[in-house]
């Protein structure tokens, strides 16, 4: 029987103070791992008292309503906008913005790009679980060739679709931009790396250096119609050779 | 005593908001209002405020709403095509009780229009509310001095209400200039701004949320209880008209805008000549006065509604006056000239008064 102090004296972070609980995502999501993971983030970086999250519409919502910050949330695909506004009106305020793939790739992709371009000083996390979750799991610009979805009974066909769309290294090469990258959260030890890229981007932001964007692959087990574990499997075989992990950008100082 | 300068209504809509301590805007250019971007983009600056050109009307009302979470009073500004464009943000900010000013400088037309000409198209598009059920506050003034009036009363309904609240001009009320008083308004109180987000440390380390997605919420008709509650507050308290000269009328014009300019004139040519004509103004477009309208309605026998579209404001007046008096409707068609410059002018409405009378 392990006594209590032993596992006060192992404790090597607090469980998250949600403020809604459960979360509401479906068994296996990795969604509930990442604002688990980014509420440590925030609470290792004591930004907490200063920081408002802009959630998107969709499954990313229900993280940002949960997490113990201000925050905002359920239009669907201009969380970049959003943002970039409140960070240009409070800029001693923490601003980070959580996207699903569809609203960053699709419908929110213009002001994705013009806040990548004007190099706001805002996060980004990106959820990219290849597919529209909360609406059914239909074609998203993330969606890897030959996936099938709703809207792609045949699987995705480069010529009806075109090929999956990479949001990070699609602005990384923008001079506004500070930081870019690819993570996952399906092994413990791409949690851990993803969780030092979170840490990076938002320093970015603390330091005044521009736009930084995160992305996640997740599984989406409902959707892919797949086992969590079989999820992690596809992680691993499908999705990371059309994703690379990694980081696509890192600057330490101003372009200017 | 008061200064008193030569200004734009476009520019006036600017200085107001400055004058109403705004200091955030964000707009995308489109014709006939974009010099209330000019004179943003040079003023906020010089007192710590942000201008920003957004990447399209859609984003600049998001930018809009970002930027109110803050609590800080902010304004976009916009005309008839890009209004459309804002519409699911505005329905966000409805929802979820952000408020802020929106300024719409009408121009002419469905579609791409006349490319920012006078007209009068957009009545029934701002006064039915956003998509969702939900109505904000529209004030149409017909002035430059109303305008700098009116923006800032439009701020304080806004703040008092947590609703956004819209100022309606259009391109000749934008383009014209005329002497502005630069007097000082005093709205009355308003309530602390105890919502906004500004992160938890500034509430004692209570986070916050706020939230467009009623599906989430446990009681939607407690949501709309209370929003349909805040109308009828706003109804009971903010319903705004003007009359003129319509003590001894026999005759009622109801018109808004550039057109209720026209029609002041009109009614004072009539009465050199002998008819008892009046004006009714609304000035708060919703919530529309039904009541005084009526009641002026039925005193005078006539009504003519004078407008510079194909049929909007009279059906407003048709549902006020409930078929009690005739209800007769002077349109685009009255214009001087065919053309996208044409006008209503007093001569057009005098001659429709006495043809009816």
């Amino acid at each position: 029987m392990i006594e209590e102090t032993a596992i006060t004296k192992n404790l090597v972070c607090k469980t998250p103070a949600f403020r809604l609980l459960p979360l509401g995502f479906c068994a296996g999501c990795h969604y509930g791992i990442i604002f688990r993971l980014i509420d440590e983030v925030l609470e290792e970086m004591e930004l907490k008292g200063i920081t408002v999250c802009i959630g998107g519409g969709g499954c990313s919502a229900m993280g940002a309503m949960a997490m113990d910050v201000d925050a905002f949330g359920g239009p669907h695909g201009p969380g970049t906008a959003i943002a970039s506004a409140l960070k240009r009106v409070c800029p001693d305020n923490f601003i980070f913005a959580i996207q699903g793939d569809g609203e960053q790739g699709a419908i929110g992709l213009g002001s994705f790009v013009a806040a990548a371009v004007r190099g706001e000083n805002i996060t980004i996390i990106t959820m990219n679980n290849a597919c529209y979750g909360m609406t059914g799991g239909q074609l998203a610009p993330t969606t890897p060739l030959g996936m099938v979805t709703p809207t792609t009974p045949e699987g995705r066909d480069q010529e009806m679709a075109g090929f999956p769309f990479h949001g990070p290294e699609l602005v990384a090469p923008l001079r506004g931009v500070a930081y870019a990258a690819r993570g996952t959260v399906h092994t413990p030890a791409n949690r851990q790396r993803s969780k030092k890229m979170v840490k990076t981007a938002f320093q970015k932001q603390l330091q005044r250096l521009g736009f930084a964007v995160v992305e996640f692959i997740c599984a989406c087990p409902t959707n892919w119609r797949l086992s969590p574990v079989d999820c992690a499997r596809y992680i691993e075989e499908k999705m990371i050779p059309e994703f690379p992990l990694g980081e696509f950008k890192n600057v330490e100082k101003n372009e200017g | 005593m008061t200064e008193r300068i030569l200004h734009t209504g476009n520019d006036t809509v600017a200085r107001a908001a400055i004058s109403a301590g705004c200091k955030h805007y964000f707009a995308y250019p489109i014709t006939p209002q974009s010099e209330i971007a000019h004179y943003m983009a040079r003023e906020l600056p010089k007192i710590g405020g942000c201008f920003l050109q957004s990447e399209g009307e859609y984003a600049a009302a998001y930018m809009l709403l970002g930027a109110a979470l803050s609590g800080e009073r902010v304004m976009t500004s916009t005309s008839s095509p890009g209004l459309a464009l804002m519409q699911e943000p505005l329905s966000m900010m409805v929802t979820a009780e952000i408020p802020a000013v929106v300024v719409e400088t009408q121009r002419l037309g469905p579609g791409t229009g006349t490319g920012g000409q006078q007209g009068q198209t957009d009545y029934r598009f701002v006064t039915r509310g956003v998509y969702g059920g939900l109505h904000y506050p529209v004030l149409a003034p017909y002035s430059v001095s109303e305008i700098f009036e009116f923006v800032q009363l439009a701020f304080h309904i806004a703040d008092k209400y947590r609703i956004l609240t819209m100022v309606l001009t259009d391109f000749v009320l934008g383009r014209m200039t005329e002497y502005l008083e630069l007097k000082t308004f005093d709205f009355g109180p308003l309530p602390e701004k105890d919502w906004a987000l500004k992160g938890k440390a500034h509430k004692g380390g209570r986070s916050n949320f706020l939230f467009t997605v009623t599906g989430m919420m446990l009681d939607i008709t407690g949501f709309f209880q209370g929003q349909q509650e805040k109308s009828k507050r706003i109804i009971d308290s903010e319903t705004r008209w003007e009359t003129y000269k319509t003590e001894d009328a026999d005759f009622l014009i109801v018109s808004y805008g550039y057109s209720a300019r026209m029609s002041k004139g009109a009614v004072n040519t009539a009465r050199a000549q002998g008819i008892k004509a009046g004006l009714f103004r609304p000035i708060t477009l919703w919530p529309f006065p039904r009541e005084a309208l009526q009641q002026e309605a039925l005193k005078a026998g006539k009504v003519l509604v004078v407008e510079d579209s194909p049929g909007e404001l009279v059906e407003d007046v048709e549902l006020a006056v409930q078929g009690r008096v005739p209800v007769h409707f002077l349109g685009i068609q009255a214009r001087h000239i065919a053309r996208a410059e044409g006008l209503i002018l007093p001569e057009r409405i005098l001659q429709e008064v006495r043809e009816l009378l």
